[in-house]
This record gives C-alpha cells, sequence and structure tokens, in this order.
C-alpha cells in the first residue's frame, strides 16, 4: 500500500456502517504504551528514539494485524502528507508538527494505526464503523497482548501501563465515540447532556479530535479515568452512557419530525441545495451543511443516498485532502471553490 | 490585508489578544495561524493545569525543596522538571517520585491500585485474563513468548504456553488430517 492510495478509497470506519450508525459514526480505543527504561519521546535523545523506531517496526513486522501495514517515517513526508494522515484521523496534530523520529504504521482498512514516539513511545489505535467497542477492543486486546510478546512494556503492578503523563496511567485506555446529535442541538437540550457528561468525568471533543470544539452536531465522548478501572468496565461505562444518549438523540428527532416537520424538511433541503449548487463554499458551512444532509437521510427523507458518501465528503473537503486531489498546493479561496467543485460532482445525482 | 507575521499571505484569521488588559489585534494567514494555534495551546494547555496538581500533591508528600531535588537516577529528569513540563522521563520516574506520584494519581483517577490487564511476558492473575491472553494467538508467537517466560523464569506462565501450544499443535494437525482426507 502506498501513502497516495488512501486517497481513493473510504475509511473502513468511514462506512457508515454497523450498529446505530444513524447516530453514531465511529467507535475508537487507543492504548498509550511505553518500553521500559527507554526514555520518553519528550525526553529522549535522538539515538534513543531511533532505536524505539528500529524495535518497534520490528515488532509491528511480527504482528498479525500489522503484518503488511505501512510504517511511515514523518520527517520523508511533506506538510500536506502529514496533514493528510491528520485529516483522516489515523495521527494526531502534535504527531504532525514536530516529525523528528517519529513515526506512524497503518494498516490498508485504516481500521489500525500505531503513532510511534508521540507523547508515549506507542500510540495504538483501533477504529470501527457505528457504535461496536467490543469488537474494537477485541482488535486492539489481540494486537497489544502480541506486541506485549516482542516489546518489553513499561508496567508496575501498583500502577498499571506506565505513560509519559500521569493521567494516562493505568490501562492507558481512551474509549471515544463519535455521534452525531442534530436533533439534541435544534432542539437545545445538547447542554444539559453534556453537562452530565462530564460530571461523570467523561470528555467531550469536536469532529477533527483533540483540541478541536464540537462543530455542526458532532461530539466525541471519552473516559477521562484510566486507572482503578477495568478495561471491560471503563468500556462498559462510556457504553452505558452513549446508549442513554442515543436513545435521547432518537426521541428529540421524533418530537422534531411530528412536531416540526415543515421547518426540518425545509433546512434539510436548503442545505441539499446549497451543497448541490454552491461555487464557494467555506470549510465551517460545509460542516453545518453535511450534518443536515446526514440527519435527512437518516431519517429517510433524502432517498437513494449512501450514508458513506455523506461521511467521506466530511473528510475529502477538509484543507490537504483538497489539495492532494487537485495535485498542489492551494490557497484558502482556492480551496472554497475546488471545495465546492468536489461536493458537486460527488452530489450529482 | 496581509499577514501580520509573514507579511506575504492574505490574512484570514482575525485574532484579538487581551494581555494584561492591553488589547492587540492580529491578522494572520492560514498557515501563520496554525502555527500560533499550537503555541498558544503549548502555553496554558494540560501541563499547566497538572502542574497545579503536582503542587497540591506536594504538600502531602513533604517540604517543597525536597521534592523538586528529587531526580531519576535513569533518565536525570528532577521533579521540578515534571513540574514544569508535566510529562515524565521514563518508566523509572515513576520508581524515583513515588512517594509524590501515589497522592497525585489518586486526584487525577480517583484511585491509585491498576486492576487492568498485565502484560502477556508477566504473570497472569486468575484464570479469565489469561484465557484471554492466548487466543488467537499463532503458534509461533506462543513459542517465542514461552522462551521469553522460560529466561525470566516465570515458570507458571511457561507452563501455561507450553499447553497452549501443545493444543494449538494438535488442532493445526486435525484440520490437516481433515483437509487431506477431503
Amino acid at each position: 500500500m502506498n501513502l497516495n492510495d488512501l486517497i481513493n478509497q473510504v475509511s473502513s470506519w468511514l462506512k457508515g456502517t454497523g450498529p446505530h450508525s444513524d447516530i453514531v459514526i465511529s467507535s475508537r480505543i487507543r492504548l498509550a504504551r511505553n518500553l521500559e527504561k527507554t526514555p520518553f519521546p519528550h525526553w529522549a535523545k535522538k539515538n534513543d528514539a531511533e532505536q524505539v523506531l528500529v524495535s518497534t517496526k520490528a515488532a509491528f513486522e511480527r504482528t498479525a494485524e500489522l503484518k503488511s501495514a505501512v510504517f511511515l517515517h514523518l520527517e520523508e513526508l511533506d506538510n500536506i502528507d502529514k496533514q493528510f494522515l491528520v485529516e483522516r484521523h489515523l495521527m494526531s496534530n502534535e504527531h504532525a508538527v514536530r516529525s523528528n523520529q517519529k513515526a506512524l504504521c497503518v494498516t490498508s482498512r485504516e481500521d489500525v494505526a500505531v503513532m510511534v514516539n508521540e507523547e508515549d513511545h506507542l500510540r495504538i489505535q483501533v477504529m470501527e464503523s457505528g457504535f461496536d467497542l467490543d469488537k474494537t477492543w477485541d482488535v486492539i486486546n489481540s494486537i497489544d497482548d502480541q506486541l506485549s510478546g516482542f516489546l518489553p512494556y513499561a508496567f508496575s503492578r501498583e500502577w498499571g501501563y506506565l505513560t509519559a503523563c500521569p493521567t494516562n496511567t493505568g490501562t492507558g485506555m481512551r474509549g471515544s465515540v463519535m455521534l452525531h446529535l442534530p436533533a439534541l442541538v435544534m432542539s437545545r437540550q445538547i447542554n444539559k447532556v453534556l453537562e452530565a457528561i462530564a460530571k461523570l468525568s467523561f470528555t467531550t471533543r469536536g469532529l477533527y479530535g483533540e483540541g478541536t470544539q464540537a462543530s455542526g452536531n458532532f461530539f466525541q465522548i471519552s473516559n477521562q479515568v484510566s486507572l482503578g478501572l477495568r478495561e471491560e468496565e471503563i468500556l462498559g461505562n462510556i457504553k452505558g452512557v452513549i446508549g442513554q444518549i442515543i436513545e435521547q438523540e432518537q426521541k428529540a428527532r421524533e418530537v422534531l419530525l411530528a412536531e416540526h416537520r415543515e421547518m426540518l424538511e425545509d433546512r434539510i433541503w436548503r442545505s441539499y441545495g446549497t451543497l448541490k449548487n454552491a461555487h464557494i463554499i467555506s470549510s465551517s458551512e460545509t460542516v453545518e451543511l453535511l450534518s443536515m444532509l446526514r440527519l435527512g437521510n437518516d431519517l429517510g427523507l433524502i432517498e437513494n443516498m449512501e450514508r458513506g458518501l455523506i461521511n467521506e465528503l466530511f473528510i475529502l473537503t477538509q484543507p490537504a485532502h483538497l489539495q492532494k486531489l487537485e495535485g498542489k498546493k492551494l490557497s484558502a479561496n482556492e480551496r472554497d471553490v475546488k471545495r465546492a467543485q468536489i461536493i458537486r460532482e460527488r452530489l450529482k445525482v | 490585508m496581509l499577514c501580520n507575521i509573514c507579511n506575504k499571505n492574505q490574512a484570514t484569521v482575525h485574532l484579538t489578544e487581551i494581555v494584561d488588559n492591553q488589547m492587540t489585534e492580529l491578522h494572520l494567514c492560514d498557515d501563520c495561524a496554525k502555527k500560533k494555534s499550537i503555541q498558544m495551546e503549548q502555553q496554558f494547555g494540560l501541563s499547566d493545569l497538572l502542574a497545579g496538581l503536582v503542587d497540591y500533591s506536594k504538600q502531602l508528600g513533604g517540604s517543597e525543596k525536597m521534592a523538586a531535588g528529587t531526580q531519576c537516577p535513569f533518565c536525570g529528569l528532577t521533579y521540578e522538571d515534571f513540574r514544569k513540563i508535566g510529562r515524565l522521563g521514563c518508566s523509572e520516574c515513576y520508581t524515583a517520585f513515588g512517594r509524590y506520584l501515589g497522592p497525585l494519581l489518586k486526584r487525577i483517577h480517583g484511585a491509585s491500585q491498576h486492576v487492568g490487564k498485565t502484560p502477556l511476558s508477566l504473570p497472569q492473575e486468575g484464570l479469565k485474563s489469561s484465557a484471554r491472553s492466548v487466543r488467537g494467538s499463532s503458534v509461533t508467537e506462543l513459542k517465542t513468548r514461552l522462551q521469553e517466560a522460560v529466561d525470566h523464569e516465570e515458570f507458571e506462565e511457561a507452563a501455561r504456553l507450553r499447553d497452549a501450544i501443545k493444543e494449538a499443535e494438535k488442532k493445526k494437525k486435525e484440520t490437516k488430517k481433515e483437509n487431506e482426507s477431503e
């Protein structure tokens, strides 16, 4: 697999399939792992960090799920390629900015990605489409088990997996679920929901991951506590909370349809109209309108449209994707034009 | 309007900063805005919040001077470094700063005893996790692990792996036979 092949495919987690995929975009679990007696990346000398790249690459080659994955040395990539990987949710922005002695291992389905030398030596991530944390856990647990046979993990009986930041110590696990909650936003119930989530020590982030604000009605909810609970308990808590939110969103959608159908249909069809006809469009407007289009599709108001196509447009309309599609660097204004063009092409019936 | 930082590209991001009651306006291009936002994140990030917690737990752990001077013998990071950057230097820091980290972890997570999974290279506690750990592993992987367990003199784990290998090889033979007879 080549990095440039990715642009022509839809990541498996974006397919729009799986349980509750009308509300849940994707389920994701990441594990933070480190090698014992090796300085953490931020404190490591060049030689130490290079040694980590060598030993982890060898371990990936012996791991069933990662054998045929591509191992990218980030120093060898240009800025657009790095941003492209961030936009595809395969790595963090932080990993793209300071890329010395850093690597990313990614499978052709893009369901598994491992960052090497980010904040921790290893950040293993598995993503699945829809609400399926159990399947996600099975995959990541197996990868982690295999890697632990090849790499001397930093671990203590008392504190579990030892991480660079004490907020990840313990299981080193963060489970998160990306939700599309337009009806809770429109009916102004979302703040109540988010406040309740925060009280239960869960975190909410936006569509584009760490440090981003929620936009276009997308919310990424994840656990904060990683020590003192078993992995299955942490995931069970997330499942419980997300299950409740899904129910609330479903109810809110029913109420909107029953009581404000015309207003809702108007917003949805206007959004569709703009997307199909605009010649200049910003990324924030795109997210807002695509969110409405997705809702229309999920409610059966707009027919004959693949959910995966809408999901894909959220990613394809990001700056680095547009520039890779165009094959050259584009200014912000040029991107707005290119974005509108891509959307028109894809939505042509 | 051109970007205030590079003076080359068109400004698309307009930022108002208030520092000490002084308001400044910045007009930035995409690229410079990105750099600036990363800087700002670093200026006040998780490490600052963490530093607050560290300060608190230090009060529990001992005098400030004692804490700040403690150094990890393996990587050289001092507790003062940790306080500033919010990151530990290596796995051994956890031992070196153990007495201060215990209360800190308790404050962050509400607990200070790990109950989750254990790496396979270490003896497992309880049957349940053991059963999970060998599932889906290939014979070659199990053999590698067996060698490692023997090297580490973890004989209980080695015996478990030996049984798992026997089982896996038996299964392999059976499938082979089935395929041949078909």
